[in-house]
Order: C-alpha cells, then sequence, then structure tokens
C-alpha cells in the first residue's frame, strides 16, 4: 500500500539559517513512525510546515498519491493532519469541549450549536477513554490530560495523519503508558502516526518504523525490525558515541550544604539533605515533582516558606544556578557573549561602578579559550551560537563567579553530544576542585552515571536518597513515579 | 505574564457577586436618599450610562484581544462634530445619514487604529495614544474652534435621542439593545468566539486558522464604529459640539470594563459583567450631587476604581503544577 | 551597546535637527537670535527632563503614562504649600516630594501589587490628576513668592536659563549612568530579557522600583520648574504631556519592547521637539493642531521601522 503522506526534498530556510536542506519522510496508514534528531536537525520546522504555519521553499508534498499544499492551519485541518504539541496549544480558559472545537464550530442558523458540540465532544472523549468530561475547565487539567484534549482535537477533525511532538517530556509511566495505549488504538485504525522523540526506551516500545534527521537532511529511515539502537544513534550523530560520562573518583570532604526541612507552598516541602565538597549530588525526579522550584529556592530567586539553608563557610554559601531553560532563563540572546558572562559578576568586573569593555572582553575571552566556546569572538551574539555553545556561555558566566555550589537544572538537554561531554567534563572538574555540584536531570543514564548519591523527589517530596551503587534506573524510576 | 485565567463558571459567579454589589450600592443610596429610587431618577441614571455602557462594550472587544483603544473619545467628538456639521448642512436630510455617516466614519477610525495593529504589528498603547491627539486635533480644523449650537441643529436631530417609549429614552433603549446583542453574540457568534481565543492564545489561535491580528482588526473597527454612533448621540443629547466634548472619557470607559471583569491580559470578560461595571459607575456618579460631592471628583473616583479592579484581579498565579500531581 | 542602526538614527535626528534649524532661520529673521533660540528652550527643557528617566524605564521594558499626572498634582501640592505661607525652598521641596511619593506609589503598584505598568499608570495617572481637579475644582492657585519664580524664570548665566543648565547636567547624568556604570548595563538587561536577568542574581524589582521612583521625582522637577515659569497652578496644568514626553523618548530610538535605546537620541529627539513646536508656535498655529504632529509623529516613529523590517 502507498504511503498516506509523503515528503520529497523538503528546503526552507530562515533569513541566513538553513532549517531544512533537502528532507524526506514517508507516513504510512495503521503505523507509527518515530522520528528521530538532535536539537536543530529540523524536526520542529518539519512539524511547522505540516501544520500549515511554515511554507517551504522547495520539495513536494503529496498526500494520497496526490500534489498538496498545506497552505494555512485550516488546509492542514482540512486534509486531516492534526498535532499534538509538546507546549500544549489548548485553551486554558475554555472547557474541553469549547478547545475541540475552535474555530471549527458546528452550526445551526449561522450561530454556534453548543449542544452538537458538547455531543460530540463527549463522545470522542468517551472513545478515547479519557478521564475528564467535556465540560471541564481546562486549566485544571495536567499536561497528560491536554495532550488528550490535543489528540481528541485531531479526532473531532477526522485526522488521518496525527503528529505527537514529543509528548512525553513531563509524564508519568503510567501516563505515558496510557498515552500509547491510545496511540496504538488509533493506529489500528488506520490513522499514520508520527511520534517524535528522542527517548530510545519509547521507540522500540511504540514504533515500528523511523526516520532520523540530521542537520536538515534526512539520513536514515526504514522499518526498526532490524535496527538496533547504536545503529540509530551512529545516523543521528554521524560518529561513533565517545565516553559519555567522565567522572572523576572524589572522596567527599565537609559538609558545604545542609538543608533542612525546606518548603515552598504549593511547590516542595520538607526537603533536607547535606552536599559535601566534592561531591556530586544527582536530583532525580519527572518533571513537575518540584525541583526546579527547590533549585531556584536554593540560588535565592524565589523565597522558602520554610525550613532553613545553612553551611559551613561563614557567611554563607555562594550558590550558584544553570536553569533549565537556556534561552529564555540561562542567557539573554541578543547580548553578547561578553554581555552575557559580565551580567552576573558586574559587582567584581566594576566595583565603584564603572564598567569597562576592555575587562569585560578579557574576561568573555578568558572563558572562551577555557571552555573552547565555538565563536568569533566575545562581541558575538548569544543567539547566534549552537545550543552547546550557549550552553557553555552560561556556564561561564557563573564559573566566573567562583562560586562555591553549582546547581545544573537540566545542563544537557537538547544540546549535542560533545558538547554533553564537555559539560559534564567541567562539572566533574568543578567537583574535583573541591566544590559542591547538584545536578539536577531526567535523563537515567546521565544522573546514575555522574552521581555520587541520588536523591529522589515527586510531587514536591523526598522520595529516596541512593548511595551511587544502589541507584539503579528501576529503583529510582519506581521511587519518581507513581506506578 | 502569568494569567489568571477564569473558565465561564468562575466568571458567572464573579458577574453574580458583581451584581450583588450593585444592588447594595444601590440600596445603600436609595436608604439614605429615597428619592433616588424614583423611576424617573433610575430612567435618567440608566440615559446618564447609555453612552458609557455602549462604549465599554466595544472596549470590551479590544480588551478581549489584548489590546487597548485609548482614542474613543476623541473618536466620539470627531464623529459628533461631522454629526452636526453635516446636520447643519443638511438639515433636512434627517437622522438616519447621520446614522450611517457616523457608524462608517467611526469605524474607518477605528480601522486605523487595526490596521497599524494588525499589519505593522504596532503596540496598542503608543498607536490609540497618537490617534487619540490626531482625532482631537483634527476636530479643531474641521470646526475651526468654533462651536455648533442647538439652534444650528435641526429638530430631527435633536429628538432622535430624545423620544420616549415606556418611560425609556431611545439612548437608553439603544444601551439596552447593544448590550444584549453583545452577551447573546460573544456566545453565539463564531468569530466572536474566536476572539475569545485569539485573545486568551494567539499561538494556539494561529494553529487553529484564527488569524489574531485580524481578530484586533475587527476588535477595533467594531469599537470605532460604536464610538462614531455614540458621537452622534453624545452631540444630539447634550445639543452642542465643540472640540473637547467627552475629553478624558475614554478612561472612565477603561474603568467600567476593567471593574466588569475583562482581564487587561486578555481571553476573559462578560458583557454582562461590563454592563454591571457601567451601572455601578453610574450609581456612583449620579449619587455625587446627593451626597453633596462635586462633580470634579468623578476622575478621582474612575482612579480609585480602576486601581482597585486590577489589584483585586491580580490574583497569585494559578497553581497549575499542584494539578499536575494531583492523584487520580 | 550602541549597534550601528542606533548611530544610523542618532544620526538621522542630528540632520532633522540641522534641516529644521536651516528652515526656521531662512523663513524668519527674528529666529537666529539669541534670545529668541534662549525662549525657544523653554520649549522642551521641563518635558525633556522627565522624558530622561522615562527613556531608561521604558529601555527596561516598562511604561509609565502617569508623568503628567504627577505633575499636575505636585504642582497642586506646591500651591497649597504656597497658600499656607511657606517659603521657595518648602513649596520645592513638596513639590519633589510629591513627585517622589507618587513614583515610589507606581512602583509599589507594579513590583508588589504585580499590576501591568500600562493598567496601573492609567489608574494613577486619573488618580493623580483626578486628586488635583478634586481639590482644585475651578480654582487657580497663585500664591507662589516671588522667589520662587527664580526656577523657571531665571537664568544661570547669559542667554543659559536654569532650566536648560539643569536639563544639560540630568543628560550628562543620565548618559553617564546607562552608557558607562553597570547598572546602566542592567538596566538593558532588565529589558531585553527580565527573566535571565532575575536569574543572573540581579533584584529587577528593586530596580523596577527605583525607576519608576525616580520618574516620579523627575516629574516633580518638571512640577517645579513649570510652576515656576507659569506663576500659577491649574488643574489641568501639563495636559497632555504624557504623550509629548513618551513621544520624545520613542523619537529618540528607544524601543517600546525594551531593551534598546540612548540618552543621545533621546536629547536629540528633544531638540527636534522643541524646535518644531517653537517653529510651529511662530508660524501661529494653535496647541491643538501642533498635537496632531505629536500625535502622528509618535505612530510614524514606530511605524516606519516595523515598515522597513517587513520588506
Amino acid at each position: 500500500m502507498p504511503p498516506l503522506l509523503t515528503l520529497s526534498g523538503l528546503h526552507k530556510s530562515f533569513g541566513g539559517v538553513r532549517a531544512l536542506a533537502g528532507v524526506d519522510l514517508e507516513l504510512h496508514r495503521g503505523s507509527i513512525t518515530a522520528l528521530l534528531g538532535e536539537n536543530g536537525a529540523g524536526k520542529s520546522t518539519l512539524v511547522k510546515i505540516l501544520s500549515g504555519v511554515h511554507q517551504p521553499d522547495a520539495g513536494a508534498i503529496h498526500f494520497d498519491g496526490v500534489a498538496t499544499r498545506i497552505p494555512t492551519p485550516t488546509d492542514a485541518r482540512d486534509l486531516g493532519i492534526g498535532v499534538v504539541h509538546q507546549e500544549c496549544l489548548v485553551f486554558e480558559h475554555l472547557t474541553v469541549a469549547e478547545n475541540l472545537f475552535v474555530n471549527a464550530h458546528p452550526r445551526r442558523a449561522g450561530l454556534v450549536d453548543w449542544d452538537t458540540v458538547q455531543r460530540r465532544a463527549q463522545a470522542v472523549l468517551d472513545e478515547l477513554g479519557a478521564d475528564f468530561g467535556a465540560r471541564t475547565s481546562v486549566a485544571s487539567l495536567s499536561i497528560a490530560q491536554k495532550h488528550v484534549v490535543q489528540i481528541a482535537r485531531a479526532l473531532v477533525n477526522d485526522s488521518r495523519v496525527l503528529i505527537l511532538d514529543e509528548p512525553t517530556a513531563s509524564l508519568s509511566q503510567r501516563e505515558c503508558a496510557e498515552l500509547f495505549r491510545i496511540a496504538r488504538k488509533l493506529r489500528d485504525a488506520g490513522c499514520a502516526l508520527l511520534f517524535i522523540t528522542h527517548r530510545f526506551e519509547e521507540i522500540f516500545e511504540l514504533a515500528d518504523r523511523y526516520a532520523v534527521f540530521r542537520d536538515g537532511v534526512s539520513v536514515g529511515a526504514g522499518a526498526l525490525g532490524t535496527t538496533g539502537r547504536d545503529e540509530l544513534i551512529r545516523l543521528m550523530v554521524g560518529r561513533p558515541v565517545e565516553q559519555l560520562f567522565p567522572k572523576q573518583a572524589v572522596q567527599p570532604g565537609e559538609i558545604l550544604l545542609r538543608v533542612e526541612n525546606l518548603g515552598r507552598a504549593g511547590e516542595f516541602e520538607d526537603i533536607s539533605f547535606t552536599l559535601r565538597r566534592g561531591e556530586i549530588l544527582g536530583i532525580y525526579g519527572l518533571v513537575g515533582a518540584g525541583r526546579s522550584e527547590l533549585a531556584q529556592v536554593l540560588f535565592g530567586a524565589e523565597r522558602a516558606h520554610a525550613g532553613s539553608i545553612g553551611g559551613s563557610l561563614a557567611g554563607g554559601v555562594d550558590i550558584a544556578l544553570v536553569p533549565e531553560d537556556r534561552q529564555s532563563q540561562g542567557s539573554i540572546l541578543p547580548f553578547s557573549i561578553a554581555a552575557n558572562i559580565a551580567l552576573p559578576n558586574l559587582a567584581t568586573l566594576a566595583p565603584r561602578g564603572w564598567l569597562r569593555s576592555r575587562s569585560e572582553r578579557a574576561l568573555a575571552q578568558h572563558w572562551i579559550d577555557a571552555l573552547a566556546i565555538k565563536a568569533e569572538g566575545p562581541a558575538q551574539a548569544v543567539q547566534s551560537l549552537s545550543g552547546g555553545n550557549q550552553q557553555k556561555v552560561v556556564l561561564a558566566k557563573w564559573l566566573a563567579r567562583k562560586p562555591a555550589v553549582l546547581i545544573l537544572d537540566e545542563p544537557t538537554k537538547g544540546i549535542d553530544v560533545g558538547a554533553k561531554a564537555a559539560v559534564h567534563q567541567v562539572m566533574s572538574e568543578f567537583a574535583g576542585a573541591g566544590h559542591g555540584v547538584i545536578l539536577i536531570s531526567s535523563e537515567l543514564p546521565e544522573i546514575i552515571a555522574m552521581s555520587d548519591r541520588v536523591l529522589v523527589m515527586r510531587r514536591g517530596r523526598l522520595r529516596g536518597e541512593f548511595t551511587r551503587a544502589d541507584a539503579t534506573p528501576s529503583a529510582l524510576l519506581r521511587a519518581a513515579s507513581d506506578a | 505574564m502569568k494569567f489568571a485565567y477564569r473558565n465561564r463558571s468562575q466568571v458567572a459567579r464573579r458577574d453574580l457577586q458583581f451584581a450583588v454589589l450593585t444592588v447594595v450600592l444601590l440600596a445603600a443610596v436609595v436608604l439614605k436618599y429615597p428619592a433616588f429610587a424614583a423611576p424617573d431618577n433610575l430612567a435618567g441614571v440608566l440615559d446618564d450610562t447609555a453612552i458609557l455602557v455602549m462604549l465599554a462594550l466595544g472596549q470590551m472587544l479590544v480588551i478581549l484581544v489584548r489590546g487597548v483603544d485609548l482614542s474613543v473619545a476623541a473618536n466620539l467628538a470627531l464623529c459628533g462634530m461631522l454629526a452636526a456639521l453635516f446636520n447643519r448642512e443638511f438639515p433636512d436630510a434627517g437622522v438616519l445619514p447621520v446614522l450611517l455617516l457616523t457608524i462608517v466614519a467611526g469605524g474607518l477610525l477605528g480601522a486605523f487604529n487595526g490596521i497599524l495593529v494588525w499589519k505593522l504589528r504596532l503596540p496598542p498603547i503608543v498607536v490609540t495614544l497618537g490617534t487619540l491627539s490626531i482625532y482631537r486635533g483634527v476636530i479643531y480644523l474641521l470646526s475651526r474652534g468654533s462651536w455648533v449650537n442647538e439652534n444650528e441643529m435641526s429638530p430631527d436631530f435633536l429628538a432622535f435621542t430624545r423620544a420616549h417609549f415606556l418611560g425609556l429614552s431611545t439612548l437608553a433603549w439603544l444601551a439596552l439593545a447593544c448590550a444584549a446583542v453583545f452577551i447573546v453574540a460573544l456566545r453565539r457568534l463564531p468569530t466572536a468566539r474566536n476572539l475569545y481565543a485569539a485573545g486568551g492564545n494567539p499561538e494556539a489561535a494561529a494553529y487553529s486558522g484564527i488569524d489574531a491580528g485580524r481578530m484586533q482588526f475587527l476588535a477595533y473597527v467594531v469599537c470605532g464604529a460604536i464610538a462614531g454612533l455614540a458621537g452622534y448621540l453624545w452631540v444630539a443629547r447634550f445639543a452642542v459640539a465643540y472640540t473637547d466634548i467627552a475629553l478624558g472619557f475614554e478612561l472612565q470607559v477603561i474603568a467600567a470594563c476593567l471593574i466588569g471583569g475583562v482581564a487587561i491580559t486578555g481571553g476573559t470578560g462578560s458583557a454582562l459583567g461590563v454592563l454591571l461595571g457601567c451601572l455601578f459607575l453610574g450609581i456612583i456618579r449620579s449619587s455625587l450631587p446627593l451626597v453633596g460631592i462635586s462633580a470634579f471628583w468623578q476622575m478621582f473616583i474612575n482612579g480609585v476604581v480602576i486601581l482597585a479592579a486590577v489589584l483585586l484581579s491580580a490574583r497569585p498565579q494559578d497553581r497549575l503544577r499542584a494539578t499536575l500531581e494531583a492523584p487520580r | 551597546m550602541i549597534s550601528a542602526m542606533a548611530r544610523r538614527w542618532e544620526s538621522m535626528l542630528a540632520l532633522v535637527l540641522v534641516l529644521g534649524f536651516t528652515l526656521f532661520s531662512l523663513s524668519s529673521p527674528y529666529f537666529l537670535s539669541v534670545d529668541t533660540l534662549s525662549d525657544a528652550t523653554f520649549n522642551f527643557t521641563e518635558r525633556a527632563l522627565v522624558a530622561l528617566p522615562l527613556a531608561l524605564l521604558i529601555i527596561a521594558g516598562e511604561i509609565d503614562i502617569s508623568v503628567a499626572g504627577i505633575i499636575a498634582l505636585a504642582s497642586v501640592a506646591m500651591g497649597l504649600a504656597a497658600e499656607q505661607g511657606a517659603g521657595t525652598g518648602t513649596i520645592a521641596a513638596v513639590g519633589l516630594g510629591t513627585g517622589l511619593a507618587a513614583g515610589c506609589i507606581n512602583g509599589a503598584l507594579i513590583t508588589l501589587g504585580r499590576v501591568p505598568a500600562i493598567v496601573a499608570t492609567i489608574g494613577t495617572m486619573t488618580l493623580f490628576r483626578g486628586i488635583a481637579y478634586a481639590v482644585l475644582g475651578d480654582r487657580v492657585l497663585k500664591n507662589y513668592p516671588e522667589s520662587f519664580a527664580a526656577f523657571g524664570q531665571g537664568y544661570l548665566f547669559g542667554p543659559v536659563s536654569i532650566e536648560l543648565a539643569l536639563f544639560v547636567v540630568m543628560a550628562a547624568v543620565a548618559a553617564l549612568f546607562l552608557h558607562a556604570t553597570r547598572w546602566g548595563r542592567v538596566v538593558y538587561a532588565i529589558g531585553a530579557n527580565p527573566v535571565a536577568t532575575r536569574f543572573a542574581g540581579i533584584p529587577v524589582d528593586r530596580y523596577r522600583f527605583a525607576l519608576f521612583a525616580l520618574t516620579g521625582l523627575a516629574s516633580g522637577m518638571a512640577a517645579v520648574l513649570l510652576t515656576s515659569r507659569l506663576g500659577s497652578t491649574r488643574p489641568s496644568i501639563a495636559q497632555g504631556w504624557e504623550l509629548e514626553i513618551i513621544s520624545i523618548v520613542i523619537l529618540g530610538g528607544v524601543s517600546v519592547w525594551g531593551g534598546k535605546g540612548s540618552i543621545l537620541g533621546v536629547v536629540l529627539a528633544a531638540l527636534v521637539f522643541g524646535l518644531v513646536t517653537f517653529g510651529l508656535g511662530l508660524m501661529n498655529i494653535p496647541g491643538i493642531v501642533m498635537s496632531i504632529f505629536t500625535g502622528a509623529l509618535l505612530i510614524l516613529v514606530v511605524a516606519v521601522p516595523a515598515l522597513v523590517q517587513r520588506r
């Protein structure tokens, strides 16, 4: 049977940046295709083209053998293409039923027919086996439930192609299983699903075909049966996997940080732990467990409502935070490397107020060299750097402060393997120099390999503390999810 | 910026609470000044508030799609002057051409705002601050600084707003009709539903094929058209047209919207709430002379109302994260 | 932080200034006299004084529409103080203090009350001027001591008025602050990305509060100068000035979205504004018609870059 959707030779550039440089993809009826690729490989651009938000500069789209164009989102919907976005593009202030029929209301005499809306919405929800009703306000739903709303919307529009864009990022084990159940049901009904993810375990669990993008080009595709994990990584990265986790063995020293019964209303409570010199303390948990919020309180960006943070150093401990979202929280994209690195260090760079560009540039150059940041110079804007180099800039600005404790929140999310290794190297060296590191990560391999001890958080509370020996994937997973 | 999304049941609850508040206010005034409850007086209050109601409903549309229109009063004044000048030139033309003229003119003035916000993505505050001055200045140019007085207006022109049915003036009926149309349309008209979507989440709206910018344009056109119509009504009611009419009125309009529960961040608001907000302000304004407070306090009261309304609706961010982990 | 485009904008303003100057001097023989030019400066000095901290505020991503309302409030406070027999020094202090307090109210609403700046300052604009109207009604306050006139009507040396001198000093201070100190750098950062700035360990809300307070103080200063120059206080004083002051800031190349702008641009814009309004005034064009120009100018200044970018 010919594929339902065929993309051939798609090209797309934004300004001078090439997002897609000749991409091919085939989606078959009754099949789930996993789309893999690092950040910047072109996946999100592809989704936008299939959603009708962007137009390809070149290339062809064939739907059911017929050459088509998708000029607007409405055309995508009419064609039967539905998308479940990672960021949950739903209308919080409307009910589920209203969300399903936005700009597609069934009408009676030109006016919205609310009865039909209600009826059809509930029918779809029942069909999917959803655990909430059509009258529920979307604002009160969890991320997993919002994904179900997006799927329901696709069904209501009779979608034959369903794109799932990194849907499992914030879901618990049980929610993932539920999502997969729905996906398989749709597959069995003849839908063509495109499942975008970077988690290998899920690929092999759910998909039957694969496609790999790298730097805007298709580098491989086919049925999943015979291809193994290493082959897939090779396709994604283009080179054999190097040693990813260079961890030094270190003897932990005196207690650097002592946290007791720390709590913040609505986010986390009763968190107690210690951090010693030379230690890398991992904090594992699913997104929403409260780890980032804890990090922000430790750093001082938010205030705790209960408990205390203390340390061995007189006058408190200098804690630095590399935040989760490096583009909106970690750096100021339009600013230069030098300006970014200078920002948390203004007090030392300009002790009496006068800021000299010469000293600013010198500081930046020092760190460009130290961390091997690939850039034209200190004056280059951070937004034109690659993800890995952007993260290095964020690291540099905090390392320049010479903090005692460095907290890293999902530091290697979405950056290439080479930069990942570099970040881990920096972490190890920093800890090795007698400082403390707190690593927050949802990537089990990373957490297990890098941490001396692992704390597990779930729903704002500490659910377990594991030594390096005890920290196995299943033990951590069990503690982190409500499975 | 985090938004406090309020779903329909919360909005309905808020409206009910506010309705109760309005009734309590009315009761308080009537208790002290029983004459206030006389039907003539109440009809007069409605009369005074009618134009505010209409303008506030139009402004609500603009605020719903994350915009603001500071030029409504200038728009009103300009169209009012146009109506008066037209009437002076063609006193036998009757009211209908005047109505059409002002609605179209107002709509065009609103469209100018809308185009700049839609196509050029200029910030509404800057655009309408600019058009506010331009429109006022144009009135001066048109009228050369002179006034159009009652004796220069035809009887038809003046009579339209003064006619009474069932105890209420045409003005009051127009306002009530406007409110009724808005209440129904906002709930049942697909385009209106898209307005809420566009204002609540423009990105998600784009994926649903809604052009948020186009929604903004439409909102500005409707708001402008209403302002234009209100221009004629104002001039006919007060029987005078000059450059400074309704000076500063846009602030009252925004105040009415805010206390009517329209969120400045867009996406949330009910026509009923706006109607109640206007009545609330109207009752306050009408009772001022009874209490012996001069009309000069009007502006101050508006300011207090605006600030109180926004302070009270700046709720703490929704604790969505807590719901994420709630047991199921 | 001055990008090539900003430099082009300032060069363009300078060009407009030179052109305008030439035009006016050609069209009127009285224009080029030192006295005329000295009189002309009063057209912009008070507004420009407020434009300076307002520029900082807008660069930091905020806005303040209540500046004219603060001027009115401060002027009324001064008038009442004068009525009570206060001396010049006290009167000026009252004006400055009122401005500062009003600015702090704005700052508190926005940082503590978490009200968006647009709405907050629409509210306080109404509130402050509303107080002025409520207190004065249709009265005029005129009982200012003679020495009070020195602020607005006095000259430092030769044709340089005290107002002009004050503005030059303040402009220099603002320029140094914004472009050469680390606090100025923070102002840019807050405008470009307030979240990342907070994550860099900087108390963003404290800066915001300070900027609003400064803007209020400057408005108080402008109130002192204006009231002293006019010699009287009406509740309608400085009516419409918020539009003109914001226009000067935006004309100066400060982006409404925050993160971009320079003091040089604002100074040049103030000069252009003063020149144009003075010239139009010489041609006997009434104020309300002039405001058509101001409104159109404001729109043009934001529209043209947007149009260019669409190409």
